[in-house]
């Protein structure tokens, strides 16, 4: 393999909000290589003394997507890129990026299915990524995301994710939880991820499913364990933990 | 290596909501290898377990890089980074396995 993972300076060309704390940069890069559903890129940011902040951030859109990609970034109240992304970025600005990165949460369609995904907050970001390449390639693989967040508002995607669940004769599926406030006549779930729920949503996928979990560092932990203990193989469960909510490396 | 040991000697007491994936660091391995690694598979000196880079416990907000084992939770792999140099110190690892990449 050559060596590519070369800084380069991408061009932001469109920045579109999904909620209050989270948008969507489209960029386009001198030197974009395709990368896989669920890959990360680096964003670093140089202060005029020298200084550097680094952050990953999920690639959203689908490898099909020809020409740029798009990252979504949750704002970090404390974070030092994030907060230069939502409150400072324009479309025409330029950032300072290397990717894609990682090839262990990756779900490409040569590894089959059935897809178990959950996600916690902006967890959501790679495994949309993944559900966007399963849908551009025709995949009909059977499919199923779990996805908390805290309120209504909070749910990134959600229009699209409404959509996807309404196609493929159902072999998309999409699980809400809502943790801290729950709309009238709300039908979903209104509580953290638990065992009773993983259970629900993970037995009727199928035997032997490839899981995906991404989200704040103590969900991952306890919705693996949790998954683990209802019979999956460990082996077919990968993690993406953001460290503290929302918080570092991946997410300020 | 009284360090390393320290660990599974006294109990690491990990503040696990610090923790994120092996995959969070891709970038600076790739820096290191040049290609990518995290897909690799690494055996732990302490438990022997066998598992991707990607899967191993990464700490990141100290000076350096701290890669533990899920299973043991001892140090696998540091790495810290000066201006000029990156040191990488693996002592956790029996052994790194990496695909070769086939020939187009």
């Amino acid at each position: 393999m050559e060596r590519t993972l070369a800084w380069q300076i991408a061009t932001v060309t469109a920045i579109r909000p999904e909620t209050p704390r989270v948008k969507s940069f489209t960029l386009t890069l001198p030197n974009l290589l395709e990368h896989r559903a669920g890959q990360h890129y680096d964003v670093r940011l140089t202060a005029p003394d020298g200084y550097q902040a680094q952050r990953s951030y999920s690639v959203a859109s689908e490898p099909e997507r020809k020409g740029e990609i798009e990252l979504t970034v949750e704002r970090i109240e404390d974070g030092e890129v994030s907060t230069y992304m939502h409150d400072v970025l324009v479309p025409g600005d330029q950032i300072e990026v290397r990717g894609p990165i990682g090839g262990y949460f990756v779900w490409q369609a040569h590894l089959g299915g059935p897809l178990l995904l959950v996600a916690g907050g902006s967890g959501i970001v790679p495994l949309m990524a993944m559900l966007r390449y399963r849908a551009a390639t025709g995949s009909d693989v059977r499919a199923r995301l779990l996805y908390s967040s805290r309120t209504i508002s909070d749910v990134i995607y959600a229009d699209e994710l409404a959509d996807l669940a309404g196609q493929d004769n159902g072999k998309v599926e999409i699980f809400h939880t809502l943790t801290r406030a729950q709309p009238t006549g709300w039908s979903g779930y209104s509580r953290r991820i638990d065992l009773q729920m993983l259970t629900e949503v993970a037995e009727p996928v199928g035997p032997a499913p490839k899981t995906y979990i991404c989200g704040p560092t103590l969900l991952v932990e306890s919705v693996a364990n949790s998954l683990v203990e209802i019979g999956l193989d460990p082996a077919h469960v990968k993690t993406e933990r953001f460290g503290p909510t929302g918080g570092v490396p991946r997410g300020g | 290596m009284p360090e390393v040991q320290r660990g599974l000697e006294q109990g690491t007491g990990l503040d696990r909501a610090l923790m994120v994936d092996g995959n969070a660091v891709a970038g600076l391995l790739y820096e290191i290898f040049a290609m990518e690694v995290t897909t690799g598979e690494v055996q732990c000196v302490f438990c022997g377990r066998r598992g991707a880079i990607g899967s191993l416990l990464a700490f990141t907000q100290a000076p350096g890089v701290v890669l533990r084992c899920p299973r043991c939770e001892n140090i696998v792999i540091r790495i810290v980074q000066t201006p000029g140099a990156i040191y990488l110190d693996a002592r956790g690892v029996t052994y790194l396995r990496l695909e070769k990449l086939s020939r187009g």
